[in-house]
C-alpha cells in the first residue's frame, strides 16, 4: 500500500523526532559537563607587559595541569584571555567585561596596585573572585579579593632583620618615585628605629629613570652598612649598570633588593649583579619538591631557557588555591568560596602556606638570596612562616 | 660637604650633559631644523639600541675573540640601521605630512606604538642584556670620594665626535649647504637647482641615524627593551625645545645647563625632586623666552 501524503509525513515527524531526542537528552548532560569559566587580565601589551606575560604564562600552566587531572568539581575550566594593555582604565573595562558577559567564576590577575584599584569596585560590584599576585605595600583589603603575594611587611621586615643582622644598624633607603617604595620605607623607618637603628638618607629617583650617577654619588658619601632597595622596573638595569661600572662591589653587597628577581636580572644582565641580595617569597632555587615539579613543568612548556620567579610562583599557586577552596566550598558562589578560603593550607612551591583566617592575604616564608653569575640566586637565609599585616601600625 | 663630593658631582653633570645632548642632537636635526615633531624619536633610539645588540649575539657566536671590539662597530650599525630605517619612513610617510604638523604628531606616535609592540614580538616583553665590552668597565678611582667610570669618559668622548660630524657636515659640505637653503627658503633653493625632496630624505635618516647612535651608547648605562624609548623621549624634547628649536648651539648649551643644575639639585635634593625644580625652572624660563634660549631670528 502506497503511503498517502499525510501518513509519510507521520512517520517522517515520528522518525525525525526519536532521532532528535537523544540530541536534546545529550545537550542536557553536556550542559552539567559544561567548562566552568574563568578570567586571567593581564597586561601583554604595553609597558607593563614585561612582568606580566610570565605571570599569564604560569597561570595558564597551573589551569593546564588542574584540566588533565579532572577539572575543579568534574568540569573543565575555560580560560579567557584579556589585555589590559599596561592601561588602568581598560584593565577595568576588561573586567566588566569578564565578569558581565563572560560570567568567569575567578579572574587572576592584575600586577601593579593601581590597576589592582582600578578593577576593584568592578569585581565588587559583580560580585566577582580576583586572585591578585604580586607583592604589595598592602593598606587594602576587599572581600572580593585575594592576595597571593607578600604585603609590605613580609617584604621589608625579613630584609632588615637580616641587614641589621649581617651588614649593620646604619641603613640607606633608595627606590622609585611612587606608592610601594614610600610606603615600604615608611614602614622600614619605624622598624629600623625601634630595632635600634639609624637611616642616614633616603633618597627617589622617577619611574623609569636612567642617570643614577649623582645617586649612586649620594650612597657612597653617607657609608651606609646596608641599603635596602626599592627600584622597580627599568631604572633597575640603569642603576646596577651604573653601580658596576663605577666599581663599587661593597655598595652592591650591602643591598638587599625588593623588586630584582630571577626575570629582571637577564635584562639587568647577571653580571651588574652578583652578589647582590634580593627578599623574596619563593626563588626558583628552592629546594622543595613542589618548586622542582613548577620549575620543570614550566620549562617543559615555555622553553628550557626560561625560569620562573616570585610572582610566577604567586600566579600559580592562585590558581590552585582557588581549586582547593571550590572543593572545599562544594560550588563555584563567589561567597561561599571567599568563606572557605579563610585558614586553607597548600602545599607550595615556595613551602606551606596558609590562607589568612581574617584579611585574606597570605601566611608566606620569606627568603633572602644572593645573585650568582649566571643569575640564579643562592639562599643565604629563610624565615618560619610570617603573619600578614597588609595595615601596619607605625 | 667635601669638595671631593662637589668635583664628583661636577664631573656627574658634565657626564649628564653629554648624554642629554646625544638624546636631543638627532631630534635636533628632525624637530629643529625639518620642524618634524617626531614622537617615535625615542623608539628610533631603541632601534640603534637592538641593533647593538644583534651585532653583540653576532659576535658572540661568529667572532668570540673578537668580542672587545663589538662595540665600535655596533655604534657604526646602529648609525646606519637607524638611518636606512629613517630614509624609508620619510619617503613613505613623512614627506606627506610636511605641510601638517599637527597630523605628523599623531602618524608619528602611531609609528612609535607600531615600533614598541614590533620590538616586543621580536625580542619578547623582557629587557634584553647588551654586554658592555671589557675595556668600557670600570672606573679610574682619583681618590677614594673621585671615581669616574670608563663607559662616561668614552660617551663623552663620542658626544664630542658626534658634535664635530654635525658642525662638519652641516656647515663645511656641500650637503650642508644645500640642506640648510632648503630649510632657509624651499622654493628659492628649488628654484636654484637643489633637489629638495633628496636634500628632505637625506637630512632626515642622519638625524634619524644620530638618534641610532645615541641609543646605542645609551646601552651601556640603561636598559634596551621594547619600552626603553619612552625613558628618552621627554628628555629629549625638554633639552631641544629649551634650547630653542632652531639651534645647534642652544641644544648644546640647554643639555649643559640641564645637566648641570639636575646634578647640584641632586646634592641636597632627592633624584625626583631635583628633576621636578629643574622643570620648573625650565617653565620659567621659556615663559620669559618662549623661543627658547637661543632662537635664530628668522622672516616668518
Amino acid at each position: 500500500m502506497p503511503y498517502t501524503k499525510r501518513q509519510f509525513l507521520k512517520a517522517a515527524t515520528a522518525v525525525g523526532a526519536a532521532g532528535l531526542l537523544p540530541t536534546i537528552a545529550g545537550s542536557r548532560v553536556a550542559r552539567a559537563d559544561e567548562p566552568i569559566n574563568v578570567g586571567i587580565l593581564h597586561s601583554l601589551t604595553g609597558s607593563i607587559a614585561i612582568a606580566e606575560i610570565g605571570v599569564t604564562e604560569a597561570e595558564r600552566l597551573a589551569i593546564e595541569e588542574i584540566n588533565a587531572s579532572g577539572g575543579v568539581l568534574g568540569k573543565q575550566i575555560r580560560v579567557v584571555m584579556e589585555d589590559g594593555a599596561s592601561d588602568n582604565p581598560i584593565f577595568a573595562e576588561k573586567a566588566q567585561k569578564l565578569l558581565a558577559s563572560d560570567k568567569c567564576a575567578a579572574v587572576f590577575g592584575c600586577y601593579t596596585s593601581a590597576s589592582r584599584k582600578a578593577v576593584l569596585p568592578v569585581f565588587e560590584r559583580y560580585k566577582g573572585l580576583l586572585y591578585y599576585p604580586t607583592h604589595d605595600e598592602g593598606l587594602e583589603f576587599s572581600k572580593n579579593i585575594i592576595y597571593t603575594g607578600a604585603d609590605g611587611v613580609q617584604c621589608a621586615f625579613p630584609a632588615i632583620d637580616w641587614l641589621m643582622q649581617n651588614k649593620g644598624k646604619k641603613f640607606y633607603l633608595i627606590g622609585s618615585d611612587f606608592i610601594f617604595p614610600r610606603t615600604i620605607n615608611r614602614i622600614s623607618r619605624a622598624k629600623i628605629k625601634k630595632d635600634g637603628g639609624e637611616v642616614v638618607g633616603e633618597d627617589y629617583e622617577p619611574l623609569g629613570a636612567t642617570d643614577f650617577q649623582s645617586f649612586i654619588a649620594k650612597i657612597k658619601a653617607a657609608k651606609p652598612d646596608a641599603i635596602l632597595s626599592t627600584i622597580v622596573g627599568d631604572s633597575n638595569v640603569s642603576f646596577y649598570k651604573q653601580l658596576n661600572a663605577a666599581g663599587l662591589s661593597d655598595i652592591a653587597q650591602s643591598i638587599v633588593a625588593l623588586a630584582v628577581g630571577e626575570e629582571e636580572a637577564r635584562g639587568i644582565g647577571p653580571e651588574n649583579l652578583v652578589g647582590v641580595n634580593s627578599c623574596m617569597g619563593y626563588f626558583q632555587s628552592v629546594d622543595t619538591p613542589e618548586s622542582k615539579k613548577f620549575a620543570t613543568a614550566f620549562k617543559k612548556r615555555y622553553g628550557e631557557n626560561r625560569v620562573v620567579g616570585d610572582v610566577m610562583e604567586c600566579g600559580y599557586i592562585s590558581v590552585y588555591l582557588w581549586k582547593l577552596a571550590v572543593e572545599k566550598a562544594g560550588t563555584f558562589d563567589v561567597e561561599k568560596v571567599v568563606a572557605a578560603s579563610s585558614d586553607l593550607p597548600f602545599d607550595a612551591p615556595e613551602g606551606k602556606v596558609k590562607i589568612h583566617a581574617t584579611n585574606h592575604r597570605l601566611w608566606k616564608h620569606a627568603r633572602i638570596g644572593k645573585f650568582r653569575a649566571d643569575g640564579q640566586l643562592d639562599i643565604v637565609h629563610e624565615t618560619p612562616l610570617i603573619e600578614p599585616v597588609p595595615f601596619p601600625k607605625l | 660637604m667635601t669638595t671631593g663630593v662637589l668635583i664628583s658631582q661636577i664631573f656627574n653633570g658634565l657626564s649628564l650633559f653629554t648624554i642629554l645632548a646625544l638624546m636631543g642632537i638627532g631630534l635636533a636635526v628632525v624637530f629643529g631644523l625639518m620642524g618634524v615633531i617626531n614622537m617615535a624619536h625615542g623608539e628610533l633610539m631603541a632601534f640603534g639600541a637592538f641593533s647593538t645588540y644583534l651585532t653583540s649575539l653576532f659576535f658572540l657566536k661568529y667572532a668570540p675573540r673578537l668580542m672587545d671590539i663589538y662595540f665600535p662597530i655596533g655604534l657604526i650599525a646602529a648609525f646606519c640601521s637607524t638611518a636606512l630605517v629613517g630614509l624609508v619612513l620619510e619617503r613613505t610617510m613623512i614627506r606627506y605630512l610636511y605641510k601638517r604638523p599637527l597630523d605628523t604628531l599623531l602618524a608619528t606616535w602611531g609609528l612609535s606604538l607600531i615600533l614598541q609592540q614590533a620590538f616586543r614580538n621580536l625580542f619578547g616583553p623582557i629587557n634584553v642584556s647588551v654586554p658592555t665590552v671589557s675595556w668600557l668597565r670600570g672606573a679610574w678611582n682619583l681618590t677614594p670620594q673621585i671615581g669616574i667610570p670608563i663607559s662616561r669618559v668614552f660617551i663623552i668622548g663620542l658626544t664630542l665626535f658626534v658634535a664635530a660630524g654635525v658642525y662638519l657636515f652641516f656647515y663645511r659640505s656641500r650637503w650642508g649647504v644645500r640642506i640648510r637653503a632648503v630649510m632657509q627658503h624651499r622654493e628659492m633653493a628649488g628654484a636654484a637647482g637643489i633637489n629638495t625632496q633628496r636634500v628632505d630624505a637625506v637630512t632626515f635618516a642622519v638625524g634619524c641615524g644620530l638618534a641610532g647612535i645615541a641609543g646605542s651608547a645609551l646601552t651601556m648605562i640603561a636598559s634596551t627593551g621594547p619600552s626603553t624609548g619612552q625613558q628618552y623621549i621627554i628628555d629629549a624634547f625638554i633639552v631641544v625645545v629649551f634650547g630653542g628649536i632652531e639651534s645647534f648651539v642652544g641644544t648644546f648649551l640647554s643639555a649643559f645647563a640641564i645637566g648641570q643644575m639636575q646634578s647640584m639639585f641632586e646634592l641636597f635634593l632627592s633624584g625626583s625632586m631635583a628633576k621636578a625644580l629643574v622643570l620648573i625652572l625650565v617653565i620659567i624660563a621659556l615663559y620669559f623666552r618662549p623661543n627658547g634660549l637661543f632662537s635664530i631670528k628668522v622672516r616668518k
